[in-house]
């Protein structure tokens, strides 16, 4: 596979890296009201369908209503992580600074505290994506899911250890934020976690409280239903969560890069790496929404503080400029996607799979460059 | 001898939950919190924050207007005198900026601000021209110690300039409402009769038993003498006064206050706009990290950096821009991004990593 630094010329890499600039500087000065007022339109419909999911377990009695308030309640939380909190608390609306947009102030409706979550994902995610040893979410401390990764007896529960994370992922990302695979190892001290110790505990507390306590009580006789209704809708928003964001780094194609080849990297080099290691998935403008638009995890990576609404736009012109300068662009529809990543977490639970033959191509790829 | 101690209204209003209800609702609408939802049903009904719905308004002169904003619940009056910040919305950005209510501070179940338009000012001209019925404003608790004390003094004087009229008329609506036993005398100076926007207001008030009122007018009568003043109160050494206005004014009735020797009688209120050009091509100024209490030289190179220099350590970690991770308030000042942007809104919030200081400036880190 071309390595990262050989794939352009130095020239070109800063060329491409200015192009990149001034997309994201002319997106940058369109911000307005339009994107105010549509972050707006999301929130009122998730607060609207958790409201109507929570009145809805006073029926429980009735399957239908039951299983309505679960869908509602569980899309409600898929917006409240995905579209709003996610990209919320990228900083995407600072720029309105209005404190219930502020990426500083947000706190979203998940068992992971806002503010740990951000060290992990905004800092050391988003900075050192698929840099192995370095990005924390290359296989998220538990799973190998890259050839670099050394293998060990341990990972034959490969496929267990997604399987488990797929559906207790909110406390996944927990104990993910409190890096506790390399507490396990002795790599770091409890005593050096204090902070977001404390953090977990005061949000554990309110999360749990409200979902299986207080509302559960509130319906009084139906309560075993609406706390059976209410970790229906976290367990639903779990598994969306954890398939869109698996898709976004680990299908096949997408490369991962050592740390030996990131040193000093310039913002184009950044820019270059961030193409190289993030996939999106195709679907309409409700998939959209629901992903986050984290469908678009491409454009997403390039700028990550630009609302999210934006990525649909300009992505087919980051495609093109991708396309210019024979750059991959990783796209594939969801159920190939997510069978590549399957079938990839299989693969390294197995000794010496690093040696293997690169997987067929599952995802479109625009390889040719431009007529020079 | 009265003096007299006035006694705040508690903030009791129809409507409010019992307040063991009120933190069920708290409990069962975390994370987000019990305003997020009932603003979305109407964004007058927020318990903890403190928002103001225009019900009436007027434009006293070509270049102003005023507002009667009725306060949300959890507003909790104000001392004449103070200021409050007022947010709006303009193009999807919140702006805010400190206007000082101009009524009685004992009628503040309904605020009244008068706004002067002034050129390129983004929130008083949005004001000016968008101001309207239903309009929903985001506003702060009063603020600031330019203020009547509550045992209020025996004579009071008040010396205002142009939109500096609103804090001094407040004092004296709200003297004139408690039947203030002593003398109080307002100079005011506006450049034309038809810069004045409360004309007819003055008038009622000069009525009052103990109460002066001379209004003066720059472009005709020149600016502020000392014979003004003894003209309007001629005890004023021995009184108090309250001073707001442009910096000339200021300037003049400082230096005569000095010279008299009773400069400690003397309260003032800066009411000038924050100064936008700043030559970015030099450094200098200070910064100063209010909450570690470290003042450093500014170098030009980013906060982070000069932070860390001095010796703090603020939270951070891509060190590009990207992360948000250093993001802290800024109080004042004015400061450059990297693409070169300059901003000097009060309050915003800033990436260290990626800004440096243009001039002096104050962050809360």
């Amino acid at each position: 596979m071309t390595g990262l630094q050989d794939r352009l010329t130095p020239q070109q890499v800063e060329e491409f890296g200015r192009e990149m600039d001034e997309l994201r500087a002319r997106i940058v000065a369109d911000l307005g009201a339009d994107d105010v007022e549509y972050i707006q339109n999301v929130i009122k419909t998730q607060r609207g369908l958790e409201v109507t999911g929570r009145a809805l377990m006073y029926a429980g009695f009735f399957p239908p209503a039951w299983l309505a308030g679960v869908g509602a309640l569980s899309l409600a939380k898929i917006l409240d992580n995905m579209e709003i909190g996610h990209n919320v608390m990228h900083g995407q609306y600072d720029w309105t600074r209005d404190p219930a947009l502020s990426s500083q102030r947000f706190e979203w409706d998940n068992v992971a505290p806002a503010e740990n979550w951000r060290h992990s994902h905004n800092y050391i995610h988003h900075t050192y994506t698929n840099i192995v040893d370095k990005d924390r979410d290359v296989g998220y401390g538990i799973l190998r899911i890259d050839p670099a990764q050394k293998w060990h007896p341990y990972y034959l529960g490969n496929p267990v250890y997604a399987t488990l994370l797929a559906i207790f992922f909110q406390w996944g990302v927990m104990l993910h934020d409190l890096e506790v695979d390399r507490l396990v190892k002795g790599e770091r001290k409890w005593s050096e976690f204090r902070e977001e110790r404390r953090r977990i505990g005061r949000k554990m507390g309110t999360q749990i409280g409200k979902d299986y306590v207080l509302f559960p009580l509130l319906t009084g006789p139906l309560a075993p239903l609406t706390f059976a209704g209410n970790a229906a809708a976290n367990l639903t928003r779990n598994l969306w969560a954890f398939g869109i964001i698996f898709c976004g780094h680990f299908p096949a194609d997408v490369e991962s890069f050592s740390e030996e080849e990131t040193e000093n990297e310039t913002r184009g080099q950044w820019y270059l790496r961030q193409i190289l290691g993030s996939a999106n998935i195709t679907g309409g403008k409700l998939f959209h929404v629901l992903s986050g638009n984290l469908s678009h995890q491409i454009e997403h990576h390039l700028f990550p503080d630009i609302p999210a609404r934006r990525y649909p736009q300009i992505a087919g012109e980051v495609r093109a400029i991708c396309a210019k300068y024979g750059l991959p662009y990783h796209t594939g529809p969801l159920h190939k996607q997510l069978w590549s990543v399957a079938r990839k977490i299989v693969k390294f639970a197995l000794p010496g799979s690093g040696d293997s033959t690169p997987e067929p191509a599952t995802v479109e790829r625009d390889r040719t460059p431009a007529a020079a | 001898m009265a003096m007299r101690t006035v006694v705040r209204r508690a903030a009791t209003r129809p409507g409010t939950l019992p307040s063991s209800l009120a933190s069920l609702a708290e409990r069962l609408l975390t994370p987000h919190g019990v305003d997020r939802y009932l603003e979305l049903i109407d964004p007058m009904l927020v318990r903890r924050e403190i928002r103001g719905e225009v019900v009436a308004l007027c434009r006293p002169t070509k270049d102003s207007i005023t507002l009667t904003v009725r306060p949300s619940r959890a507003w909790q009056g104000f001392a004449a005198g103070q200021f409050v910040r007022v947010t709006v919305d303009i193009d999807g950005v919140r702006r805010t900026r400190c206007y000082s209510p101009a009524g009685s501070a004992h009628r503040d179940g309904e605020l009244e601000f008068t706004v002067k338009a002034h050129e390129g000012g983004l929130v008083s001209r949005h004001l000016h021209e968008r101001g309207h019925v239903g309009m929903v404003l985001g506003l702060s608790s009063a603020d600031g110690t330019f203020a009547l004390p509550e045992r209020r003094p025996d004579s009071i004087v008040l010396i205002a300039g142009g939109s500096g009229i609103t804090p001094v008329l407040s004092m004296l609506r709200t003297l004139v409402d408690e039947r203030y036993p002593g003398e109080v005398s307002l100079l005011y100076y506006a450049r034309t009769p038809a810069d004045v926007p409360y004309v007819e207001e003055l008038d009622e008030l000069a009525a009052r038993r103990g109460v002066r009122i001379h209004v003066r007018y720059t472009a005709a009568d020149g600016h502020f003498t000392a014979e003004h003043l003894r003209r309007v109160a001629p005890w004023f050494a021995r009184a108090t006064t309250y001073l707001c206005g442009p910096p000339s004014l200021m300037e003049s009735v400082r230096a005569l206050y000095a010279d008299t020797g009773i400069s400690e009688h003397l309260h003032t209120e800066e009411f000038t706009p924050p100064v936008l050009t700043v030559n970015t091509s030099e450094v200098g100024g200070r910064i100063r990290f209010a909450r570690s209490g470290v003042d450093v030289e500014n170098d030009g190179r980013t906060l982070l950096e000069q932070a860390e220099d001095a010796g703090l350590s603020p939270e951070h970690g891509c060190r590009m821009g990207i992360c948000f991770s250093c993001t802290q308030r800024k109080v004042s000042g004015v400061v450059r991004t990297a693409s070169g942007e300059e901003s000097a809104e009060d309050g915003e919030e800033i990436q260290l990593c990626v800004t440096a200081a243009a001039g002096d400036v104050d962050i809360d880190c």
